[in-house]
């Protein structure tokens, strides 16, 4: 088991092993170009600590932590 | 004439490419069954005209969001003649997504590659023609901002054949699976069946509603693994990367943007929150400052204030039969009146100013008709005081709704949302629900339509519904007023804490009515948040200018047919009798909107304004009612009536005159007024913002609606009254909200099972 985005400090990088989840939120995170193989930043988290920003395929996109708890990860080499 | 869709991700400069290919052509309209708009127009630029229609920004054509089926059925059901899909070259990856998927349909397809010009400034450079040759079919570099390539784009488009057979990327991974499905489709002779083969794959709600199709799905799934949706969303994506390598070179070294560094100040750990309220006390205060930037108050600190009009000498010309005969002077107190005016209240001003002309002109020419009493004032107090009074709000709901365009287009508001959703996530909604909702301090209606933001639609539906207690700029008039009246007759000495406590109790009512719909009638998951926080950018002045040209058709039209008419009926029920005799203003207490006032003050009692009044208790019933028009109505009906019981009465521009005459003349008790304000702000709201909700809201749901707003406003009224007069029934009240909270957390645990009240939808 990979560590999962949310567990990302801000800065850290890593490459998608996984996504799990179902229905909706599985299938937005498909179309923003959350898969298996994308190489994700964590940018930043907002003030309140949560929704977190990551750079992915060359664009911000902004979840939540719950969302980017279906997200498993692994180190880029 | 021939049909092209456009189609495009959210903030890949697709309404600028509209703008610029349709121009003035353009119109607005609503798609079947729901409230997205559907804006057509006509290219006339090439060798034959064109139909252009914009389909809705969207990323992907999954089944979730009704833009995504709006565009699906689109383009699979009315046939267009071809799609003009625009990509944002500078984030090709993500864009393609959506190319790739319409590729799969049977229609011909062309590939605007927009912002070539940005692309160009990164350092970067992207190769067209390798590009066109990998998809297989055209694509032309435009920049739709600077309308460069948009006649060379239209002209390869118009001369794209009639036909195209749908292919699919995904082919040579997938081609087992692929197959099966297609053959399903083909069978049935459907079009686009490749298209529909990929998208039963994924296991499409849409694609899998009958049983014969998921009988399909059941055998590929068991042949080639059960998880296709994950294979297909990544096999379109390693596809991409493949091709967009090789048409794509990027610049050594990327440079740290403007719009890093802007958003790195903005979205700040500390500062984001104090800006982000800086940015929205200026919104407002250029909206409806009397006094920009505090100009004479500073003046007024510093011991000399600014002259007023009085001052000047003109103040005389100013009355209302002097400003027919004094233009300038009249024209200059729009701008300035011992302070300047915010750009809200000076447009505010204008408009008035020639609606009080031709007031005028229309009450000097019914005089000179010599019309009946009843038909001059139904001409003048009905139709042309109900429709000024309802143009009156269209400055500031213009001002506003630019300003929070200028935010939105800019991106600004994206990030406002990821800094507030942690706060808005307690009660069930998302960041981007803030928005509307502080709009809504402003104005209802253009807080109401800016929903279309929200992707939900029980967490929009729910927004829309409390956005009115979120008291507005009309309904401070009833605050100031009422207040004031409490305060000069009771001896209180503090009306802002009143009017403070008031705005506060609108916003805690509306949290607390967010918390109970989406745990009762308006149930469902939070919506997730995620979302694309598009680079900053400077917003397209056209484009703002034809939102707001759009707005304001729309608003006038509807001041002009649902509003119209309903103030002309309320207009009718207090100038007749019910013998169908004409009364004037002064003589309502005989009229047959008081009968029914009176009819429904028993219903009140709980709030304190109701049987325990005395003969003219009815009068706060009434203002209830002609508030609907426009809720600044509320004090011009005491101030009829007040004029009536006193004579030689003289209100004042505050109205707390008027509050004091009718505090005297009814033996209404302070808790009973401020039931009276807080029933008022929760109710209906004025018809204007009636009309916008129906229109905004899913169909169905306006009746629920307005029943939500008379019993909410009701309960608040019945807690403000007895909680106010006997503090122990708090403990009643606590009693009953802690019985109702456990019934509906224990029946949302599926603890107890409650009879349901609703027809059981059909499958």
């Amino acid at each position: 088991m990979g560590k999962l985005l949310c567990n990302f400090a801000v800065g850290e990088k890593g490459r998608i092993v996984s996504v799990s989840g179902e229905g909706r939120v599985r299938r937005r995170l498909f179309d923003m170009g959350v898969t298996p193989g994308a190489d994700v930043t964590l940018v930043k988290k907002a003030p309140l600590g949560d929704p977190l920003e990551v750079t992915i395929r060359g664009y911000q996109l902004t979840l939540r932590k719950a969302e980017a708890e279906c997200v498993e990860m692994e180190a880029v080499k | 004439m021939r049909t092209f869709a456009l189609a495009g991700n959210p903030n890949s400069g697709k309404t600028t490419l509209f703008n610029a290919l349709t121009g003035s052509t353009a119109h607005v309209g609503n798609w079947p069954g729901v409230t997205v708009d559907k804006r057509e127009g006509v290219y006339k630029g090439g060798k034959e005209h064109v139909e252009i229609v914009d389909l809705p920004g969207i990323y992907s054509l999954s089944p979730y969001t009704p833009e995504e089926v709006i565009a699906r059925n689109f383009i699979l059901d009315e046939h267009p003649d071809g799609i003009i899909n625009i990509v944002d070259a500078t984030n090709l990856e993500r864009n393609l997504y959506l190319t790739t998927q319409l590729l799969e349909m049977d229609v011909p397809v062309i590939v605007a590659l927009n912002m070539m010009d940005a692309v160009d400034k990164q350092g970067d450079a992207i190769d067209a023609p390798t590009l066109e040759k990998r998809i297989g079919v055209p694509v032309v570099p435009i920049s739709a901002l600077k309308e460069t390539g948009i006649k060379e784009l239209m002209e390869r488009a118009i001369a794209m054949p009639a036909k195209r057979k749908g292919e699919t990327v995904l082919r040579s991974a997938l081609a087992g699976p692929i197959g099966e499905a297609e053959k399903y489709f083909e069978d049935r002779e459907a079009t686009s069946p490749v298209f529909h083969a990929v998208k039963l794959l994924e296991g499409d709600e849409l694609e899998t509603a009958s049983k014969e199709a998921k009988s399909i799905l059941a055998g590929v799934q068991e042949k080639y693994g059960k998880d296709l949706e994950a294979v297909i969303a990544d096999e379109r994506y390693k596809y991409i990367s493949a091709n967009f390598s090789t048409a794509k070179k990027k610049a050594a070294k990327p440079v740290l943007t403007k719009s890093d560094k802007a958003d790195r100040i903005l979205t700040h750990k500390v500062w984001s929150i104090p800006i982000f309220i800086v940015i929205l006390f200026f919104v407002f205060h250029l909206t409806f400052s009397e006094d920009l930037f505090y100009i004479n108050a500073i003046a007024s600190a510093a011991g000399s204030p600014l002259p007023t009009m009085d001052d000047l000498g003109w103040g005389a010309t100013l009355g209302d039969s002097e400003i027919y005969s004094n233009f300038g002077v009249a024209l200059l107190a729009c701008f300035y009146d011992g302070a300047v005016f915010s750009p809200g209240v000076i447009l505010t001003n204008i408009l008035n100013l020639v609606l009080n002309y031709i007031t005028y002109g229309i009450g000097l020419g019914v005089e000179a008709a010599g019309a009946a009493d009843w038909a001059a004032s139904l001409i003048n107090d009905g139709i042309v005081g109900g429709i000024t009074a309802v143009l009156g709000f269209l400055p500031q709901i213009l001002t506003l709704f630019l300003f929070f365009s200028i935010l939105e287009d800019t991106g600004y508001m994206a990030r406002v949302a990821f800094i507030l959703d942690r706060i808005f996530r307690r009660f069930g909604l998302s960041g981007r629900a803030f928005m509307p909702m502080i709009m809504g301090f402003g104005c209802s209606l253009p807080a109401m339509i800016n929903t279309r933001t929200l992707a939900d639609e029980k967490e929009r539906t729910a927004t829309i519904r409390v956005i009115p207690f979120f008291s507005c700029g009309a309904k401070l008039p009833i605050l100031t007023a009422i207040a004031g009246g409490i305060c000069r007759v009771w001896g209180f000495d503090n009306v802002d804490l009143i009017t403070y406590a008031m705005y506060l109790l609108g916003i805690i009512t509306a949290i607390v009515s967010v918390i109970i719909m989406r745990s009762t009638t308006m149930r469902g998951e939070t919506p997730p948040f995620i979302m694309e926080l598009p680079a900053y950018h400077v917003p397209g002045l056209r484009n703002l200018m034809l939102h707001l040209w759009d707005k304001t058709k729309h608003f006038v039209k509807k001041a002009f047919t649902i509003i119209f008419a309903s103030t002309v009926l309320i207009w009718f029920l207090q100038s007749f009798t019910w013998n169908w005799t004409f009364i004037g203003a002064d003589s309502m207490q005989s009229s047959i909107l008081a009968s029914i006032g009176q009819l429904l003050q028993p219903i009140f009692t709980p709030l304190g304004f109701g049987s325990q009044l005395n003969e003219y208790g009815w009068v706060f019933a009434v203002a209830a009612i002609t508030g609907l028009i426009a809720k600044e109505n509320v004090i011009a009906t005491f101030s009829v009536l007040a004029a009536m019981l006193v004579a030689g009465f003289e209100g004042t521009e505050e109205g707390v005159e008027e509050a004091v005459v009718m505090i005297n003349a009814t033996g209404i008790t302070w808790p009973a007024l401020i039931a009276f304000i807080m029933f008022n702000m929760t109710t209906i709201p004025c018809f204007a913002a009636c009309a916008t909700a129906k229109a905004e809201l899913p169909k169905g749901k306006f009746r629920w609606t307005v029943l939500f707003w008379i019993v909410t406003s009701y309960i608040v009224g019945a807690v403000c009254y007895t909680v106010l007069s006997w503090w122990w029934t708090l403990f009643i009240w606590l009693a009953v909200a802690a019985v109702f909270a456990t019934i509906v957390i224990l029946r949302n645990r599926g603890k107890i099972k409650l009879p349901s009240l609703r027809r059981k939808k059909r499958a």
